[in-house]
């Protein structure tokens, strides 16, 4: 591998991303799937780095997971987006920071088309005006949330307890991005670093200190992708994909995922469970998994955000391998008590996987 | 193990690092045309068993080059020798003594 | 007085349009920005079909030349339609009036760097033919390999690499090459990744056949990505169209087939003289049959790959009818 190769590449996909002065808009899933991650960007942004980053208990989904079930037509998608960026202008914002790839692949797709089509553009604004009386904008930078996090990666470093490197070898961690397929192979030169090598996540990791492996499947689905999960009997086309990838990074050893998107964490995480209960194969160390991250996450562990706020736990593969090698205390007594003290309830072990 | 009602699907994809080498290497020393073929398809296409039964010299070369013995076998498992597909071959194949060949190397019985 | 003639490209087409121009008595100045004459075949090993040597073919052309002006290291600054003639200045200070002008300006190779899921620049194993053709000739080193895999129409046919055209050579290049390493390394396997086998010229279908017979594996499947095993190995994708089959195999080295683009300093020229390019980026040619070597300015002519993809011996007929053009043209004037 000839990383200045890589280097080269980046160098033509940059991105502009203001400092400052954001709309920010969450994902409908992730406060479920990774409850703490969304609380931890606005933490970190706001009260650690003291950015202006502004959100609104009035923004809804944008409306991607129906419009990529055919559950509702592309205009319909469109004018949810439109009050979006409706609501960003009406609050005087003109930057729009999104916390979902489904979200940003679809604001993406949503711009250039009205781009393309300024007669359709027109037609959307009419519908929101109708609907909703407010006055059709458009951001003027439309970036995602991790966008900001690679933007703030120095910063966040300068202020890091912890670096992803292992305690008791000094070596670098060997991580595995996965960027989610909405994020830039769509439009590639909407993220930073493209699609064939995107350095949205690497950036992170390398200035955390830890080593980024690129290993064959690295641009392949997560497994996510909405028809085939949706129903049960597809399934294993999701299920297949994950595998895929797994079989494919197992002989590079890493040490752990991060990711980009909500749906991605999710599966990589899960499947694990899946294919260990079935296949009866795990990919980490000693019947562990490979744990896996958002970034928001990795970003707190690395700022000395305790794992249990930062809800850990509530992941299917066991993260404490990796807190063992970054050398971060927990308190394994306390993984199952909620914000209140209250004990939220134990998984049930599973068989095979640690 | 649990029961999920769904299952990983087993992957299509023809890995060549697998491929047998050894035996299409000897049938190669036996009969050299064997690399000859060019993909045309003519002997498929004028083949008096394959209306009846998939059969194709073309695809079980290829089958053979690609690890895929059991299917490769299968395409040649209704010639009847009849030899129109050595009338047609524009290599000059001699395509009868190749699946006999074929057949001895691959322990057809 | 001897009319001037001014040739810009020391490639095969201007070294052969201008030996034949000053036999026939012209002042004849040759220009080449390199600093060694014959382009592309400069660098180049051996040729297709039959494996002549491009030295040998090289020294042959330069050495008709004499007679020739010919400067090296040098490009065109500046050139200005004047009434019947050309107002050409080089980078060297000289200035050229010249009454005739012939662009033998060649291609570019497509920069394989373009096709980003190739990895070429960031996989050590993937080289071009350009690269290989160095190795050939002991200047580019390349690790002794157990595989390798020859990726046809890289930058060709391609909407995306902006050139659905053709490039025409590469085809023979890649089985002649192919053939090349196989006897360079016995033991290797080799691999020819092809969407349609354009052997078209005579020979060409025998090379074919003896690449057969070498052994070497025909894929018909265009590669659609190639990646790095945790052993430092290439793993390359594609589909066997004929079992209709995604394949992988590991290779150690992949050798991408860069296909023609038209050259940036042809272009500048030609943009200097709001000279019309076709779609594909090359020079418009005054018609598509009987007039190839002519351009819609009066005095300025074409000879090889800068009006299209061209073999040599193509490239070659051209010079030779341009320098028959270029002689009717300045005797009727």
């Amino acid at each position: 591998m000839i990383y200045e190769g890589k280097q080269k590449i980046w160098a033509d996909y940059q991105k502009e991303i203001p400092e400052d002065h954001y709309f920010y808009v969450r994902s409908c899933i992730r406060q479920s799937f990774f409850p703490a991650s969304e609380v931890t960007f606005l933490d970190i942004t706001r009260n650690k780095l003291g950015k202006d980053i502004f959100e609104t208990e009035h923004h809804t989904t944008c409306g991607g997971i129906a419009y990529h079930s055919d559950a509702i037509p592309q205009e319909t998608a469109m004018t949810i987006i439109a009050r979006q960026f409706a609501l960003m202008k009406k609050y005087g914002y003109e930057n729009y920071v999104c916390s979902c790839i489904t979200s940003f692949g679809l604001y993406c797709e949503t711009m250039e088309t009205w781009r393309e089509y300024p007669e359709l553009q027109e037609k959307i604004a009419d519908n929101l005006w109708k609907s909703c009386h407010l006055e059709f904008a458009k951001p003027k930078f439309l970036v995602h949330a991790s966008d900001l996090i690679f933007k703030y990666r120095n910063q966040i470093a300068a202020k890091s307890k912890y670096k992803l490197v292992n305690v008791k070898t000094g070596e670098p961690l060997r991580v595995v991005e996965h960027i989610g397929c909405h994020y830039s192979k769509m439009f590639p030169s909407k993220g930073v670093g493209g699609a064939e090598y995107p350095y949205v996540l690497v950036g992170m990791v390398e200035a955390w200190g830890g080593q980024i492996i690129d290993y064959p499947e690295r641009r392949h689905c997560c497994g996510f992708g909405f028809r085939q999960y949706m129903i049960q009997s597809n399934r294993g086309y999701s299920l297949s994909n994950t595998h895929k990838k797994f079989e494919s990074m197992e002989p590079f050893k890493p040490d752990m995922i991060i990711t980009n998107c909500p749906g991605c964490p999710y599966f990589l995480d899960r499947w694990q469970y899946v294919i260990a209960e079935t296949e009866g194969k795990t990919y980490g160390e000693n019947g562990h998994g490979i744990p896996v991250f958002t970034y928001e996450e990795v970003a707190g562990l690395v700022m000395g955000y305790d794992p249990w706020d930062l809800g850990l736990q509530t992941h299917q593969v066991g993260v404490e391998p990796l807190l063992d090698k970054m050398g971060i205390p927990y308190d394994p007594a306390k993984k199952y008590l909620g914000k209140n003290g209250k004990n939220i309830g134990e998984p049930e072990k599973p068989h095979c996987l640690k | 193990m649990v029961e999920f009602g769904f299952k990983l699907s087993p992957s299509s994809r023809i890995n060549l690092d697998l491929r047998d080498k050894a035996s299409f290497s000897k049938l190669v020393e036996i009969e050299p045309d064997a690399l000859k073929c060019m993909a045309c398809g003519s002997c498929t296409a004028s083949c008096s068993a394959g209306i009846f039964e998939e059969t194709s010299l073309r695809s079980a070369l290829l089958g053979l080059q690609n690890g895929d013995k059991e299917k490769a076998l299968k395409l040649l498992s209704h010639c009847m020798f009849c030899g129109k597909c050595t009338m047609v071959c524009p290599r000059g194949i001699n395509t009868r003594h190749l699946i006999l060949s074929i057949n001895k190397i691959y322990q057809v019985r | 007085m001897k009319n001037n003639i001014l040739i810009i490209g020391g490639g095969p087409a201007g070294l052969e349009a201008s030996s034949i121009l000053v036999k026939m008595g012209y002042n004849v100045i040759l220009v080449e920005k390199e600093k060694e004459l014959g382009g592309h075949l400069a660098k180049w090993d051996t040729l297709f079909p039959d494996g002549l040597k491009a030295e040998d073919l090289l020294k042959s052309l330069i050495k008709k030349t004499e007679g020739v002006k010919c400067f090296t290291d040098t490009q065109v600054q500046s050139v200005n339609i004047l009434d019947k003639s050309y107002n050409v200045i080089l980078s060297n200070g000289i200035t050229v009036l010249a009454d005739a002008l012939l662009l033998a300006t060649g291609f570019d190779l497509f920069k394989a760097e373009k096709k980003e899921e190739y990895g070429y620049g960031i996989y050590e194993g993937v080289i071009t033919n350009a690269d290989l053709e160095q190795f050939f000739k002991g200047k580019f080193s390349i690790k002794k390999p157990k595989a390798v895999g020859f990726v046809h129409c890289v930058g060709s046919r391609d909407e995306k690499a902006c050139n659905p055209a053709c490039s025409k050579v590469c085809c023979a290049t890649a089985v002649k090459q192919a053939c090349h390493i196989k006897e360079t390394f016995e033991e290797a396997d080799v691999f020819c990744f092809y969407m349609d086998l354009r052997m078209f010229g005579r020979h060409y279908e025998d090379l074919y056949l003896k690449a057969q017979k070498m052994g070497i594996r025909f894929i018909r499947g265009r590669v659609s990505e190639v990646a790095e095993t945790s052993e430092g190995r290439l793993l390359v994708k594609a589909e066997d169209t004929l079992s209709s089959k995604p394949i992988k195999v590991t290779l150690d080295t992949l050798v991408l087939m860069a296909g023609m683009r038209p050259s940036e300093s042809g272009y500048m020229v030609g943009h200097q003289l709001n000279l019309s390019v076709e779609e594909d980026g090359f020079f418009s040619t005054k018609d598509t049959m009987l007039s190839l070597q002519k351009s819609n300015l009066e005095g300025l002519f074409f000879a090889g790959a800068a009006t299209g993809p061209k073999t040599l011996p193509d490239t070659l007929h051209e010079a030779r009818s341009a320098a028959m053009e270029i002689d009717n043209y300045l005797t009727k004037k």
